[in-house]
């Protein structure tokens, strides 16, 4: 059972190097933020399986419960942070609403 | 020795829908087509690798791994909260951002440019 663990996190290793492709030739940024956040949920199940190896599984789901919260969030500002930059923004209704005394 | 099987069954599963979710990021021609592999070939295949861990988890049963496996499971539900809605504020702001759609007339131009 330990062997397979072993091989499966090979293969979801494997599997993050075709996403770094993307991040590297990306065409424009928020497609190499959308990588790092499909790398960040992998690294969730990877952590895990490497406590499975260790046979530690107790300490690092907690790891794993960190990263999967902080790729959530990082990539909420992310995607708040092209919401702000962008000068030809159109405010939406609620918005409008807001803004009003 | 049954819940082993199940637990390979769910884990080999998964590693199928994260090659799926791979393949698409890396060929699909536009950011919204992208976007539409990346959020679902990841929930759903995070969602089968961590119920199998979850499962092998329970099959020396004590108080220490049950709390362990409610923990995974915790993730689990978390990640499949928290995917769609980070894909679905990515989506928003490419789209405000002023992404180009891809349909077949300008698909030589997006060749091009890549």
């Amino acid at each position: 059972m330990e062997s397979f663990f072993v091989f499966a996190g090979i293969a979801i290793l494997a599997l993050i190097l075709p996403i770094l492709y993307r991040i590297i030739a990306g065409p424009t940024a928020i497609d190499r933020i959308v990588a790092v956040n499909v790398i960040g949920t992998k690294t969730t199940v990877l952590l895990i399986i490497i406590g499975m190896i260790f046979e530690r599984v107790g300490m690092f789901v907690d790891f794993a419960i960190t990263y999967a919260l902080l790729n959530f969030i990082g990539s909420l500002a992310a995607a708040r942070y092209f919401d702000r930059v962008n000068p030809a923004k159109r405010f939406t209704q609620s918005e409008i609403k807001d803004q009003e005394p | 020795m049954i819940l082993n099987i199940i637990c390979i069954a769910l884990v080999v599963t998964g590693i199928i829908f994260f090659v799926g979710g791979a393949v698409g990021i890396v060929r699909f021609p536009d950011f919204y087509t992208r976007m539409h592999a990346a959020g679902k070939g990841d929930t759903m295949s995070v969602f089968l690798v961590l119920i199998g861990l979850a499962v092998y988890q329970l099959s020396d049963f004590n108080m220490t791994n049950l709390l362990v496996a409610g923990k995974i499971f915790f993730i689990t539900v978390f990640i499949m909260w928290a995917s769609p809605t980070s894909t679905h504020a990515l989506i928003k702001a490419g789209l405000e951002e002023g992404q180009e759609v891809w349909t077949r007339k300008n698909k030589k131009d997006t060749e091009e440019g890549q």
